[in-house]
């Protein structure tokens, strides 16, 4: 990560390449195969939140208009952007965030990364292109996939302008390909969680996850994740779990709470619990990418995501990943911050208790501002899970 | 004799309950918090053995159950317990039958659903946020300068009520002094109170079942009681000692533990 860093950092100060912020399940492939270095503002969010940051950064973007009721992924990065600081110093000695010449988003995760990159288009004074997806799809149609592969097709012909090179085809479908790998190795590395005990937590993934986003579509992300699994195999023929005593699996649904990995974990490993798998480590499996319908692919698999699907695809996919890794019971992260990406707010939790006898959780909590969270309340409401099984 | 101990160390008022092998209550106590934990356990320990008798020692408790948000600060051997579980433990020994547990805490409020056999199936507590806990009716109190006693008093003699907002604690203080200086009657003011309080607490659960109540905020408002009957149409039932209940369900931990451990 330090090198991806570094490298985005030296392409922004050089005039020979180009540097394209993207969001986190935006277009990534398009961009890399158009010769663009790719940055991921929302890894620089979550880099801020897991830093402990957020709190000083998120006021000072408040100061300026941007509310404290929207994303903290967003007031955060915008608020550090505005005090001129970056954990990215600290961590990997990159001076500053990369300086874009595009920014490119897609509304498949959240609407409100629009807003978001607006207010950098501005500030840069660049060009801001959004890719348009239909929300809530309950079955996903030509028409939806149509829709979105001409926006994809569009953006090339944008990119051209800014790089004033043509668009390498044949190096599209390269990146295509090591993107469906690395998605593919991924999804391998996230499903050895199946074993019990698991030879591997939520929180673990919300580590190695970081390639899978910012390195999907190079060659980096495919080795890492080779040498990854490799080891987590090596675990499982050892009967290796990742907590010593897994007694109680959970599934986590919605956001990590960045600022909190360390403390839920050691909460939950003392309790003899595993938080085994996600929805939100699974987001970034895209294993439908095809280099041969590049464009339809890619659109099918954006739009495929679980955040962008209706109540009823996703209250199937929970029920299905619930079972599938053997879960005790399902905790779902109540984000203030994050409505898109949080699914306790319609009925979720009561429909898997009374429809299916799943057992439910709700943490309420947040991304980035940790002034949502209570320590306390969330220790008590994990410890008290055991003593009623 | 035997005795056992449960302590639960909330984050305004620690309470202790101390029963023998026959699970009767031999004697319970209630102090503030403070800022010390430790400090406060010990205190405690020392006015409850004091109201036993004179003589009567630490060792002479089998086993100690702590539990609440200071459990692990309670600083003598002990098995701890979430309230959760003692809460449960302590409601289902004075009432039976499936239902909705409400326990009123002064920073929090616990809801847990019960089944027939005493189960605890579901539970839920607030949002970091305390509109719908004691810290809503105290801090109201504080403003209107008037013990909890007098707000009781006064909000069960109010024909009707003045609907007061329930989601921000200090801005429902300041709507209320908004509402004096307007003129308006003072027990429709101390009714409203009530009442947005239990809409708060009653917008986090369904109640299902039976209504049982506990907590600080029961013990000491009694118009609770009549508030939450009018809402759900149940009569809430309520154990004989609110606010120790969950030091009770600790103690009764306590008792059915003191085979597995070495004490």
């Amino acid at each position: 990560m330090e090198r991806y860093y570094k490298e985005i950092y030296e392409a922004s100060q050089s005039d020979k390449e180009k540097v394209a912020w993207c969001s986190s399940v935006g277009p990534a492939e398009i961009l890399i195969a158009a010769g663009f270095k790719v940055y991921y503002p929302e890894n620089h969010g979550a880099l801020i939140g897991a830093k402990k940051l957020a709190t000083k950064y998120i006021i000072k973007a408040n100061s300026i208009g941007y509310s404290p009721d929207i994303c903290s992924y967003l007031t955060s990065d915008i608020g550090a952007y505005l005090m001129n600081e970056t954990p990215l110093k600290d961590a990997y000695n990159v001076p500053s965030i990369p300086r874009p010449d595009v920014l490119v988003y897609n509304t498949n995760q959240c609407r409100e990364v629009q807003d978001w990159f607006k207010f950098y288009g501005n500030e840069f004074k660049i060009p801001v292109v959004g890719i348009f997806s239909p929300w809530k799809i309950k079955d996903l149609k030509k028409e939806h996939v149509e829709f979105v592969s001409n926006q994809f097709k569009n953006l090339v012909k944008e990119l051209e302008k800014i790089t004033q090179r043509k668009f390498d085809y044949d190096y599209f479908k390269e990146v295509i390909n090591l993107s469906r790998e690395c998605s593919l190795l991924w999804k391998r590395f996230l499903e050895t969680a199946q074993n019990r005990p698991s030879p591997i937590t939520f929180f673990d993934g919300t580590i190695h996850m970081a390639p899978a986003v910012c390195l999907r579509g190079l060659k980096e992300a495919v080795d890492y994740y080779k040498l990854l699994n490799s080891e987590v195999e090596e675990r499982i023929k050892r009967k290796e779990g990742a907590i010593d005593n897994e007694k109680i699996r959970f599934y986590w649904e919605g956001m990590p709470i960045w600022g909190r990995l360390r403390f839920l974990s050691e909460v939950f490993e003392k309790n003899n619990s595993n938080v085994v798998a996600s929805t939100y480590c699974n987001s970034w499996v895209f294993e439908d990418l095809s280099p041969e319908e590049p464009f339809e692919s890619m659109a099918e698999c954006y739009l495929k995501i679980f955040i962008n699907r209706s109540e009823e695809v996703k209250e199937r996919i929970l029920v299905e990943e619930i079972q599938k890794y053997k879960c005790d019971a399902i905790i779902f992260h109540d984000a203030k911050t994050c409505p898109h990406n949080t699914n306790s707010r319609f009925g979720m939790p009561e429909r898997l208790r009374e429809k299916y006898g799943i057992k439910t959780l709700i943490i309420y909590g947040d991304l980035n501002d940790l002034r949502c969270f209570s320590d306390e309340q969330t220790k008590t409401l994990i410890e008290s899970f055991p003593e009623r099984t | 004799m035997s005795f056992f101990a449960g302590i639960d160390i909330g984050s305004s008022y620690t309470k202790i309950c101390l029963i023998d092998e026959k699970k009767k209550i031999i004697a319970e106590d209630i102090v503030s918090s403070g800022i010390s934990f430790e400090k406060t356990s010990k205190k405690i320990l020392r006015r409850v053995f004091k109201k036993i008798n004179g003589n009567f020692k630490i060792n002479d408790i089998k086993v100690f159950v702590s539990t609440g948000v200071g459990r692990y600060n309670f600083p003598f051997k002990k098995i701890t317990k979430t309230e959760i579980s003692c809460l449960v433990k302590g409601m289902t020994y004075y009432f039976s039958g499936k239902g909705t547990i409400i326990d009123i805490g002064a920073e929090d409020v616990k809801m847990v659903q019960i089944n027939e056999e005493g189960e605890e199936v579901d539970f839920k507590m607030n949002r970091k946020c305390a509109a719908g806990t004691g810290a809503f009716i105290e801090e109201i109190s504080r403003k209107l300068r008037m013990p909890l006693k007098k707000l009781n008093n006064l909000a069960e003699q109010a024909k009707k009520s003045i609907e007061i907002n329930s989601f921000c604690t200090v801005f429902a203080g300041t709507e209320i002094i908004h509402l004096i200086r307007e003129g308006k009657d003072i027990k429709e003011i101390a009714r409203g109170v009530f009442e947005s309080f239990v809409n708060r607490i009653l917008s986090m659960v369904k109640v299902e079942g039976k209504l049982f109540l506990a907590g600080g905020a029961v013990a000491h408002n009694p118009f609770l009681l009549k508030v939450f009957e009018e809402k759900t149409g149940i009569t809430p039932l309520v154990p004989p000692n609110p606010q120790t209940l969950v030091a009770f369900g600790a103690a009764l931990f306590a008792l059915e533990n003191k085979k597995k451990i070495d004490v």
